[in-house]
């Protein structure tokens, strides 16, 4: 086994009662690179992260991080992992300070360097003046901020992100990057991530896609994007329909129209637009052309889309956040 | 080291969180002080002397002292199903600390409140004419605090079993009030029917309870008030073994039960 894998993924299987929620997954990812797991909600994500941190055993298969067993040396696996949840995992009544101290006691950072840890972690957070407040008086993205904080504390050779952005305005969630992606440089830390926000998954080096717990793909995201084969073109028409069998007639295109416009994959798409309108029959109203996305990409192998989901989930949250706060009245 | 580490942190934490609260901590006085006050008072004229120089309220009193223990460390158990709750739980569930750690700090911190609270309580005795000599503390204090580990383990066990908030109430309702009533807290048990004695005598409270009665108000003068099991009256040294036994078993399923949480 080369040494350069931190985590190694096995043929994992879990099975709870008569659903398989992860059906033989097997990956490996490089130290040092961000990881990106993406795939619709419920395609196994979470559990697969559960599984890799301790927190759940595989019903088969085996998975390996920084060299040990996370079934059987989970001492050893907690030890070198970090994690900032989807869902927060603060004690809200304490400090900030009195959080992390909590953390660097039982991750065993010895006293001497605590303090000093501690510092640097709020400093770089951006919450040291913040560290005798009480975390319930903070706000959405401060907590997340001091989770990464807390994750990062013990130095994990690997850090877990379990939709680390959910529910954050864009500001916080691009300054939460800066974070990450420092540390990656100065720490050499892995980082292990699932995201419905396309835009962060492009961070990712690698990227494997879930769907019904299996694995579906797993490439960096340029290989991916190849997969769409080739061009977007957007088409706008007098006669949407006219112009879709027209499209699949002359140049046989399968065109997908959602009823507004219709959407197709065409490799050297900037050449095809021209012949496209001195060809097509039916008048064009507008035309554009990009690069395919990683949704694109999302789309083409789950039939769903990546921002679909992302709404999903900030709904999810937000049901959830509006529970929370009706239970704690 | 790491896991009395972990202990110790866990422990602690639990225990700044009460300090932190401390209206929380009041309200559990308030119940126990108002069943003092209310029945103390209320009912010590029409009862006379249950025991030579023992009225109502002095039976009672040390009753309650148990009683508060019993409840505190009883509840310390929604301490785990509020981590569920709000989180914090996988915090302390991912951590490089034995689950057998997690199960001992979170006993001990239930344990420790109770005590607090207990000794609270305690401070209250002048005011039922009971005067408690310095040199009973050395004994008590130890055997409070045996009840409250017991107790505790019982209900951070239920606790790691139960997922929500409402159920853990409604199990809790439906488990303590029944333990408190049946053990001795409010009358002497051996004057009751015969099915309510069995149910007495299998409640491991009862037993808590006696010892802590036999140790305020001194072996003697509760012969006639204490526990009698085919014959045998218990002594403090036979509840604390029914306890401590019973503890034992209770720790050991909490254990288990955090060992496989997922």
């Amino acid at each position: 086994m080369p040494k350069s894998h931190i985590i190694e993924v096995e043929h994992l299987v879990k099975n709870y009662a008569d659903l398989v929620a992860v059906n033989d997954v097997s990956f490996a990812v490089d130290e040092g690179e961000v990881f990106g797991l993406l795939g619709p909600n419920g395609a196994g994500k979470t559990t697969v992260i559960n599984i890799l941190c301790t927190l759940s055993k595989p019903t088969s298969g085996k998975a390996l991080i920084n060299g040990f067993d996370v079934n059987h040396q989970q001492s050893q696996v907690r030890q070198c992992i970090g994690l900032v949840f989807q869902d927060p995992s603060l004690d809200e009544r304490l400090t900030a300070l009195e959080n992390l101290e909590f953390h660097s006691r039982v991750y065993n950072i010895p006293g001497s360097l605590r303090k000093e840890r501690i510092e640097q972690m709020l400093g770089m957070v951006e919450l040291w003046e913040r560290r005798r407040d009480i975390v319930k008086t903070f706000s959405g993205g401060m907590k997340r901020r001091l989770e990464l904080a807390r994750g990062l504390l013990h130095h994990p050779k690997v850090l877990f992100l379990d939709e680390p952005t959910l529910g954050l305005d864009p500001q916080t969630r691009r300054r939460l990057w800066d974070f990450i992606l420092s540390l990656r440089k100065t720490e050499g830390t892995t980082v292990f991530l699932t995201t419905h926000y396309m835009d962060e998954a492009e961070y990712a080096n690698h990227i494997a896609v879930m769907d019904y717990g299996k694995l579906i793909a797993l490439d960096n995201p340029k290989e991916l994007k190849s997969m769409v084969g080739g061009d977007m073109i957007t088409l706008s028409t007098v006669d949407d329909q006219k112009a879709q069998a027209e499209l699949q007639k002359r140049y046989n295109i399968q065109a997908r129209g959602d009823g507004e416009q219709l959407t197709f994959e065409i490799a050297n798409g900037d050449r095809f637009i021209p012949t496209l309108i001195k060809g097509l029959d039916t008048e064009i109203i507008s035309i554009s052309l990009r690069r395919p996305t990683l949704d694109d990409v999302f789309l083409k192998l789950t039939g769903r889309g990546l921002r679909d989901e992302a709404v999903k989930s900030e709904f999810k949250e937000m049901v959830r956040q509006f529970g929370r706060h009706q239970r704690r009245r | 080291m790491n896991n009395l580490r972990g202990i110790y942190t866990i422990w602690y934490r639990d225990l700044l969180r009460v300090w932190r609260d401390k209206i929380r901590m009041a309200s559990f006085l308030a119940f126990p002080l108002l069943f003092l006050v209310v029945f103390g008072y209320g009912l010590s004229g029409s009862m006379g002397m249950l025991a030579p120089g023992i009225d109502f309220s002095k039976f009672m009193f040390p009753g309650i002292i148990g009683m508060t223990v019993l409840m505190t460390s009883f509840m310390s158990g929604v301490s785990v199903v509020w981590d569920r709750e709000f989180g914090f739980l996988k915090e302390v569930l991912v951590a490089p600390v034995s689950r057998v750690a997690v199960a001992a700090g979170k006993t001990l911190g239930g344990a420790t409140i109770a005590l607090i609270q207990g000794i609270l309580i305690l401070l209250f005795a002048p005011l039922f004419g009971l005067t408690l000599s310095p040199g009973i503390l050395p004994k008590l204090l130890p055997v409070m605090f045996l009840v409250a580990c017991a107790l505790s383990a019982m209900g951070i066990f239920l606790a790691s079993r139960i997922k929500s908030m409402e159920a853990h109430q409604a199990v809790m309702q439906l488990l303590m009030f029944p333990m408190i009533f049946l053990s001795g807290v409010f009358f002497p048990v051996n004057n009751v029917p015969a099915w309510m004695g069995i149910l007495v005598r299998i409640n491991p409270a009862t037993y808590g309870i006696d010892s802590i009665r036999q140790l305020v108000l001194g072996a003697q003068s509760t012969t006639s008030l204490g526990i009698t099991i085919f014959g045998h009256t218990m002594s403090i040294g036979d509840d604390l073994i029914v306890v401590a036994a019973f503890g034992l078993v209770m720790v050991i399923l909490a254990m288990w039960s955090f060992g496989t949480q997922e």
